[in-house]
């Protein structure tokens, strides 16, 4: 049986990674921006993701808010340590949310070519930095025993963390690009179809070069893993999504090679997820040292409330998104309510 | 150099959350309106009401936008900035921000891409509905922050153990002794700002003489909706709260109102100069025994006054004094200017009515202010407490946090926030400018 603590990491799990699989494409697509050629493309780029990157974007929101409910100490420990680096985030990100809303309103192109590219850098830098602080919380951040960071920002850009981040950023990046194949035609797509063969192979060489420096960085993360069956079922899942993503892109079957990718992100956090329960911060100065689900968690009253929250909540929320999904489906059609 | 770590965060926090709280009454009044209109045009069949409902969804797309952004910062500041805080109050302060997320976010954001790009892709019914959502959505989160908020000002339903406050129960925790009081007090705020923001555009469409029509049906519209939310803030909402923190904060109450000695028969001050050092008040213009009655329904009543309180427990007095009566002061703004403008409208001389015109068009950001005003009072009025009676300010910080850090991002959020700001004001003026016409037909498909 799992118990309410379990309950939590599993749920904020699956918050990180309905943020990854759906911000994740956009993110894509806004790198993919940074590649394309005319206006129309431009304006179609930013259409394909208009009506729903808010929304996803939300995910992100919600687990830094069940964080702080579920696991404050975790909360509170990691982001006034990754103070510099989050605040690089937050500017991105800021960037990207007006850049769509403000690039049509002027008629000019110097004025359109500035909110381009903050649009395409404010995907690129989260992109990337999501994946650097992935890298160094699988790697283990230095704590002390009184659960106090004692490392510096400059400490946070190690090689295996920056590695972390180029393996997120090209994931992303062929999410993005599958996702586009999927919202438009001709010419476009078959460039996006190049983009996903590209960032395909990408991937899978930085994944091989990234499962092997882990070995070495933070073997931990294996010891524990492999005695669970969760570990075993994403181990045959991953490989089987890696591989169909390009077989259904050769196909076309657009929907599967998103669904594949999805399965892909999944997989991926799940296993690093496996490997480090009941862990949530691992120190590298100590393992003992880690903050885990026990220690720094909030009261059960507290969990068992958020549960409920959780419970009622999330099953709308996953049912109306799906709902306005399905409205939005097909190709992109560019009129007189689309971003200019 | 010594950096005051504290004052820094304080600074940063007060200049981010100030910076955003510009966007989200607009937002939130603006939404409400558009339900409105968009319900008329969808029931009346009548175009000058979805043509409201475009021209001022694109206005709401903008502030919508840059609120967003600005509220990204919120959800993680808490941690950064102020992790001891964060490690007292997560047992707590954590679930208003997680159910804001699952409950309003999702909602309002979701809902939102489906209001303004889905309008020709599904039914009238269910466009309407998109608005409603966002409307609701908005709201919610409003609900959720000011809980948030409300528990830092009346904690309720805690034990403070292991060093931290923790839940002992959720229904209380939410519904302290301030939150719906809060609640009425700032989303009527909200509604008021959303209605000078509408009078204001249509106002300056009438005088330009530009999409008559729509912008008569706009004013009615947000006049009649002005004047019934502007009269409710001060009764019951207004009168209602102030009594509520005489009670729970009575030191707080003390300093709105300038009260530095505690006193049977205490005066309403209307206007002053405070001084921090002796606490004193200059210039004083007031009526007697009206503070005791309006307090506690009694004109002798005996009210305590910052004296009796310790030194280092006491509010900074003037900014605390002068935000609540500037607050106040424009609150009654608000009410004369929207029954002007209704007894006008019955009168049918608003439209000729160039000078009032004109005030409306004037008048669009003071709601704005008057809302940064009454948030200046309630979190300075609680200092030096981060969580009233609980926890101090000074003691919440981040440790590991050095004031070079906090520093560099002041700098740079100020920088960003100064050429957003901008950028929205231009953008903003100029689509005003632009009026409802703005409507580009087009049909290229990918």
């Amino acid at each position: 049986m799992m118990d309410l603590n379990a309950i939590w990491f599993l749920l904020v799990g699956v918050l990180i990674t309905g943020y990854a699989v759906l911000d994740g494409f956009d993110l894509g697509v806004g790198v993919l921006h940074l590649f394309t050629r005319s206006e129309t493309e431009r304006r179609i780029h930013i259409n394909a993701i208009g009506p729903v990157w808010d929304g996803n974007e939300v995910w992100l929101l919600t687990g830094g808010g069940a964080l702080f409910a579920a696991f404050p100490m975790v909360y509170a420990t990691i982001f006034s340590s990754f103070y510099l680096a989050l605040m690089l985030v937050l500017t991105a990100l800021i960037f990207r949310a007006v850049a769509m809303e403000f690039r049509g309103k002027l008629d000019s192109p110097g004025w359109r070519r500035l909110w381009d590219w903050s649009f395409g850098l404010g995907s690129l830098l989260p992109a990337i930095l999501f994946g650097v602080a992935v890298g160094n919380i699988l790697r283990g951040i230095p704590i002390d025993k009184d659960k106090v960071f004692t490392g510096s920002f400059i400490g946070l850009l190690n090689p295996y963390a920056i590695l972390i981040g180029l393996l997120s950023f090209v994931l992303f990046t062929m999410h993005g690009a599958i996702y586009m194949s999927l919202k438009t035609d001709g010419a476009l797509r078959e460039r996006m179809r190049k983009w996903v063969f590209g960032t395909w192979m990408a991937f899978v060489i930085l994944y091989l070069i990234s499962t092997l420096a882990t070995f070495f960085v933070a073997r931990y993360l294996f010891e524990s893993a492999l005695e669970r069956p969760v570990t075993w079922i994403l181990f045959l899942l991953l490989p089987a999504a890696v591989l169909y993503i390009p077989v259904a892109t050769k196909g076309e079957k657009y929907v599967r090679a998103f669904l594949a990718s999805s399965a892909t992100i999944v997989s991926i956090i799940g296993l690093a997820a496996a490997g480090m329960f009941p862990r949530l911060v691992p120190s590298i100065t100590d393992l003992n040292y880690s903050l885990t689900i026990y220690n720094a968690s909030s009261t059960p009253r507290t969990l068992t409330v958020m549960l409920i929250v959780a419970l009622l909540g999330m099953p709308i929320v996953i049912a109306y998104t799906a709902y306005i999904y399905r409205v939005f489906k097909g190709k992109v059609v560019l009129g007189e309510e689309s971003y200019h | 150099m010594d950096l005051d770590v504290v004052l820094l965060s304080r600074l940063q926090f007060a200049m981010t959350v100030g910076f955003h709280f510009i966007f989200p009454p607009i937002s939130i009044g603006l939404a409400w309106l558009l339900v409105i209109a968009e319900f008329l045009g969808w029931q009346k069949g009548d175009e000058d009401y979805v043509r409201i409902g475009k021209f001022f969804g694109k206005l709401f797309s903008l502030t919508f936008a840059v609120g967003v952004a600005t509220g990204i910062v919120m959800e993680f500041q808490f941690g950064m900035n102020w992790a001891e805080y964060s490690k007292f109050v997560g047992d707590i302060f954590g679930a208003p921000l997680a159910a804001e997320g699952v409950f309003a976010f999702f909602l309002e954001s979701s809902f939102l891409g489906l209001y303004l790009f889905g309008r020709n892709r599904v039914s009238k019914g269910v466009h309407w509905f998109s608005a409603l959502m966002v409307a609701v959505g908005a709201t919610t989160s409003a609900f959720w922050i000011i809980v948030a908020n409300s528990w830092q000002q009346t904690p309720a339903g805690y034990v403070v153990r292991n060093g931290r406050a923790e839940l002992t129960s959720f229904s209380e925790a939410v519904f302290n002794p301030s939150t719906l009081l809060r609640f009425f007090h700032t989303v009527d705020a909200a509604l008021i700002t959303g209605a000078f923001f509408m009078a204001g555009v249509a106002a300056y469409l009438l005088l330009k003489n530009r999409e008559v029509p729509v912008a008569k049906k706009a004013m009615k519209l947000a006049v009649i909706f002005g004047l019934i939310v502007s009269l409710l803030e001060l009764f019951p909402i207004g009168h209602e709260h102030a009594r509520q923190v005489a009670h729970t904060q009575p030191e707080k109450f003390a300093a709105f109102e300038g009260l530095y000695i505690s006193q049977s028969g205490a005066p309403l001050v209307l206007f002053a100069f405070p001084q921090e050092r002796p606490p004193d008040l200059k210039a004083t213009v007031e009526i007697p025994g009206l503070l005791s009655w309006l307090a506690f329904g009694d004109v002798n009543a005996r009210i305590q006054g910052i004296d009796e309180f310790p030194a280092d427990e006491i509010p900074p007095l003037f900014l605390t004094f002068v935000s609540f009566h500037n607050m106040a002061a424009l609150g009654i703004y608000f009410i004369l200017i929207m029954a002007w403008g209704a007894v006008q409208l019955v009168r049918n001389k608003l439209w000729g009515s160039k000078k009032l015109l004109r005030l409306f068009v004037w008048s669009i950001p003071l709601p704005v202010i008057a809302c940064q005003f009454g948030w200046i009072a309630a979190e300075v009025g609680r200092q030096p407490w981060i969580v009233y009676g609980l926890l101090k300010t000074r003691d919440a910080y981040s440790f590991t946090v050095t004031g070079g850090e906090v520093l560099f991002s002041i700098v740079l959020f100020s920088l960003i926030y100064l050429l957003l700001g901008s950028l929205y004001l231009f953008l903003l003026v100029r689509e005003i400018k632009h009026g409802p016409q703005t409507i580009r037909a087009e049909g290229v498909s990918a």
